[in-house]
């Protein structure tokens, strides 16, 4: 492997020192210099598709993609000139010219990053007139939203759909002005080609994936975000619930968790509706004849001691042990452990996980 | 080449009396006798049919079995050597086929536009009498045409079995790498360095230096890939170098593999190139056989193997990285460079790719040395390029000349000139729908990469259209700009939207219903995608549309503030009046009229009403007097 050099650059006048395998848009972005992208996820290969990051690289006539020209020794960047900028403006301008013009009642607003971009470019979005995709919402599954004619075509939720998922449920299809993301065949996704991740609607930077389940319960910034741990297994992904008026409307992923950086699977991202189901038991229940009856966690626990002390009394504490569950974290399997040791006082342990 | 210019008409004979003639002798030699002894000397004939697609289009198959059936009749088949009719690849002047030679004692006749029925006569008289049937031979056009061209890819073509490795090597095929195999490495690179050659593939990269790179790397495997994905409408130049000559292209890679150190080759090459996939399974199983390919080759320690790889027509996999994509089995969409394929290419692997036309010129390099390559063409751009000349012009074909050769000798010299009398020559396209439009005035200017690039043009894969005045060169930029939108891979914004928009624009401005700020927009959105784009395609997309602006200005000012389409070309703008003075009161254009816009009565001048005209041209064709104007 080749040492680790580092590289001095220049970026906007500001001296960086970058490592060997960057590249401008990661220099920049550790420096604290925006360069905006469409099409750029820190959990994808750089794709150079939206070519909005294009920036002046000194001594190069043609302007490059920041997110996939890699930094070399002293070179010296520019992020914005007239030129740049006039040039992002038409891209933007392009992007809109065949955008639904329905921000009042997307889904998206004020999360979206096309909204955002012409915002800040100040972009006249009737400036190319043309032919728009008139396609209809694809609502043929119970999870994924699907509005082609909101597509800008960055990539991002088939390559996380490849790169990431590796489930290939999606790809870009067709050619030209007509080429979209779309399912093999343009089949309906069904369990048979998708395993409803929602990866792609977390990549999504516009409206044109959204969640099913939260569609017109809110807009992002209505939500209050409270982060947890995922319940369902031991991997220990950390997301956020949105809550609006104390209500979970849907869960999203912030890149910096930890464990899974932005990543959830079918389960972390869709498996929520048990939290305000009539039928979710909220106290211990003890059974006493035929029936169940609500307890409180005291009563709960006593019983549980009772009757573990009963029968190690009464046949040896040998005949007790502890069987954990994967869904736990490695902090409470630990504990359940050690419990065993402690007080059953034998190596009865063990988890659904080993089968 | 000597022995064709033997070839020389001396008559002309009226074309009337051909249908009759062939038949006459063709039903005499079933029954009548058998000639001898007067005749030339049979046995060492050799007849060479041009069976390019282009031939086979014009029927060389049914000519080749006529011949066969014919000799058979007259008795000649146990005279003559078994394989005398042979099977050759085209030779460029597609406009005139079937072209078929005739080699009797030593001297060469080409008969031009030959069908099945000529056949007999041309046994009869030529073969068995040795009077070469005049009225048939090429005429002066098919001399002109060649003379002015220098041909080293295309010499073979046209002249060998392309289903034959014998023939190949009967000319000195594979010497090139038998002598390549003998030397370094870096005496190879070297050597391509030297001769100056240069990526016929557009961008006119130094070949030499490409393999050094690739040398470079320690990485294994590597790999060469031939690109073979030819797809700019109208050019063909490299199905018929595989079609004519597979041979070169295989020895070229051999030679190019060893060079830059890849044990494996690919050849990238569209599907809808039946023949030149046929061609080069059979050249590369007879090269296996041979021990061209394979472990081992010429006993010299390399190994060498190369696969087909077809496309599935997507014109974008021209792209060296979406080409890589395609091999890969993903879509085939580029990426950005760096890292460049010499680096990190295919499966990852440092990737030489090169064009078949590049790859075809390595053998004569290395028999023939770099100073003889060099010495060919222009101070920068090195060696010869094959175009395909299309268009408005006389000698349609397959051309290959030294490069720096003037645009103006190429159509008027091998050209021919216009193709319709009175009409003026108006402009060139070249390099396909990626190239610019050279306006007539620049005639003189010699054609190399830098000459082009300078004018906004491009040498790219060398496709060159003609044009004379009668085209419009608005409806022209929409016609290459629809092509590239179509083909668009769709990754990048400013090719797949940005083209969307200027084909819209240009639509518009055909229809009539140009704006006045129509071409200001063209001009800032075509430099900006040319600026932004990601790969080849789009950076070069606005090139028509921006050439045909710069030289042609005045035509789209007159389209979108006049109305008027000066070719004639754009039907919107078109407007059927009666010429009163002509008109001779017959009717005809009143009854061809579907849209009941002429009217007339008998005895009486029509009338065009132009509210229901819907621009037809019915009644333009219909009327015998030209007076609608």
């Amino acid at each position: 492997m080749p040492e680790k050099k580092i590289k001095k650059v220049k970026i906007d006048g500001r001296k960086i020192a970058c490592e060997r395998e960057e590249t401008i848009l990661q220099a920049a972005k550790k420096a604290g210099i925006e360069i905006p992208t469409l099409c750029h996820d820190d959990r994808l290969e750089p794709y150079g598709g939206c070519r909005l990051c294009i920036v002046q690289v000194k001594g190069v006539v043609r302007p490059l993609p920041a997110c996939t020209t890699p930094v070399t020794n002293n070179m010296e960047v520019c992020t914005e000139n007239d030129i740049i900028r006039r040039i992002r403006q038409n891209i933007i301008a392009l992007l809109l010219s065949n955008h639904p013009n329905d921000c009042m009642k997307c889904e998206k607003t004020g999360d979206c990053a096309l909204q955002d971009l012409a915002y800040r470019y100040d972009v006249d979005s009737t400036r190319f007139e043309g032919e728009k995709w008139d396609l209809p919402i694809r609502e043929d599954n119970p999870f994924i939203s699907y509005e082609p004619n909101k597509c800008i075509l960055c990539g991002r939720c088939t390559r996380i759909c490849n790169e990431v998922v590796m489930a290939g449920t999606i790809d870009l299809v067709g050619r030209g002005f007509n080429s979209m993301p779309d399912t093999a065949f343009r089949r309906p996704r069904t369990i048979d080609n998708c395993e409803f991740c929602g990866q792609c609607v977390s990549t999504c930077p516009t409206g044109a994936l959204t969640d099913k389940k939260g569609r017109g319960r809110g807009r992002s910034y209505e939500m209050k975000k409270v982060r947890t741990t995922c319940s369902y297994c031991g991997t220990g992904c950390n997301f956020d619930l949105n809550l609006k008026d104390g209500k979970v409307v849907k869960v999203t992923s912030a890149y910096d968790a930890p464990v899974n950086h932005g990543n959830l699977c079918i389960k972390g991202r869709y498996g929520y509706d048990f939290i305000h189901s009539a039928d979710r038991i909220k106290t211990p229940l003890i059974r006493r004849g035929d029936s169940f009856h609500e307890a409180t966690w005291d009563e709960a626990i006593d019983l549980i001691a009772d009757r573990f002390s009963g029968l190690m009394k009464k046949y040896g504490n040998k005949t007790v042990g502890a069987f954990s569950s994967s869904r736990c974290t490695n902090e409470e399997n630990f504990l359940i452990a050690k419990f065993a040791r402690t007080v059953f006082k034998n190596n009865n342990v063990d988890n659904c996980a080993r089968v | 080449m000597a022995e064709r210019k033997k070839t020389r008409p001396k008559a002309k004979a009226k074309s009337g009396t051909k249908v009759k003639s062939v038949r006459k002798p063709k039903t005499a030699a079933k029954t009548g006798p058998k000639p001898k002894s007067k005749g030339p000397d049979i046995k060492g004939l050799v007849i060479r049919v041009c069976l390019g697609t282009g031939g086979l289009a014009a029927g060389s198959q049914e000519v080749i079995d006529a011949f066969h059936d014919e000799l058979k009749a007259q008795g000649l088949e146990a005279i003559v050597k078994k394989k005398c009719v042979n099977k050759t690849g085209c030779r460029g002047f597609c406009a005139k086929d079937v072209l078929v030679d005739v080699i009797l004692d030593g001297s060469t006749s080409t008969y031009q536009r030959v069908r099945p029925e000529k056949i007999g006569r041309i046994v009869e008289e030529h073969i068995i009498k040795g009077q070469p049937v005049e009225e048939w031979l090429v005429g002066p056009d098919y001399h002109t045409f060649h003379d002015k061209q220098t041909k080293i890819l295309l010499k073979q073509c046209g002249q060998i079995d392309p289903e034959d490795i014998n023939a190949y090597i009967g000319i000195g095929g594979y010497e090139g790498a038998k002598k390549a195999l003998s030397l370094t490495e870096f005496e190879v690179i070297e050597e391509v360095k030297k001769s100056g050659l240069r990526g016929r593939g557009g961008a006119g990269f130094l070949t030499g230096l490409k393999w050094e790179f690739c040398s470079m790397s320690r990485a294994f495997p590597k790999y060469i890939i031939c690109n073979a994905d030819e797809g700019d409408p109208g050019a063909f130049m490299d199905r018929s170098i595989i079609e004519g000559n597979p041979h070169s292209v295989i020895e070229g890679m051999i030679i190019g593999g060893y060079a830059t150190g890849a044990n494996i080759g690919y050849i990238y090459i569209r599907a809808e190139y039946p023949l030149a996939i046929e061609r080069l399974k059979i050249a590369i199983e007879e090269a296996t056989k041979k021990g061209f390919i394979g472990k081992n080759i010429f006993k010299q320690g390399f190994d060498f193997t190369i696969r087909i790889k077809e496309g599935a027509g997507a014109f974008i996999c021209g792209e060296e990285t979406a080409l890589i994509a395609s091999i890969e089995g993903k879509r085939g969409m580029p990426r950005s460079k760096p890292p460049f394929p010499v680096n990190k290419g295919l499966w990852g692997k440092p990737t030489v790719i090169n064009n078949v036309e590049t790859l075809s010129n390595l053998p004569s390099i290395i028999t023939k040395g770099a100073s003889w390559f060099a010495s060919i063409g222009s101070e920068q751009s090195k060696g010869t390029k094959v175009f395909a000349l299309t268009g408005k012009i006389k000698n349609t074909g397959l051309i290959e000349v030294p490069m720096g050769i003037s645009l103006k000798e190429i159509i008027y010299d091998i050209g021919g000139g216009m193709e319709k009398r009175n009409r003026e020559l108006k402009a060139v396209q070249t390099g396909g729908p990626s190239g610019g439009c050279i306006p007539a005035s620049h005639i003189d200017m010699s054609v190399d990469y830098e000459s082009l690039m300078r004018i906004g043009s491009m040498m790219g894969s060398g496709g060159m259209v003609v044009m004379d005045n009668y085209t419009c060169m608005v409806d022209m930029a929409k016609f290459f700009i629809s092509f590239t939108q179509s083909e668009s891979c769709g990754k990048c914004v400013p090719c797949r939207i940005g083209t969307k928009r200027m084909q819209e624009i240009l639509t518009r401005i055909t229809g009539g219903k140009g704006k006045e700020d129509d071409i200001d927009l063209l001009v800032e959105l075509g430099t900006d995608i040319k600026l932004s784009s990601l790969c080849g395609l789009g950076q070069s997309a606005p090139n028509p549309v921006l050439s045909t602006i710069k030289f042609f200005r005045k035509e789209y000012e007159s389209h979108i503030k006049k109305g008027i389409c000066p070719a004639g070309v754009c039907k919107a703008l078109r407007q059927y009046v009666v010429n009163t003075e002509n008109c001779k009161m017959c009717g005809k254009c009143a009854r061809v009229c579907s849209s009941g816009a002429v009217i007339w009565q008998p005895k009486q001048k029509a009338v065009i009403n132009k509210s229901k005209c819907v621009k037809c041209g019915a009644c333009f064709d219909a009327c015998p007097f030209k007076s609608i104007m």
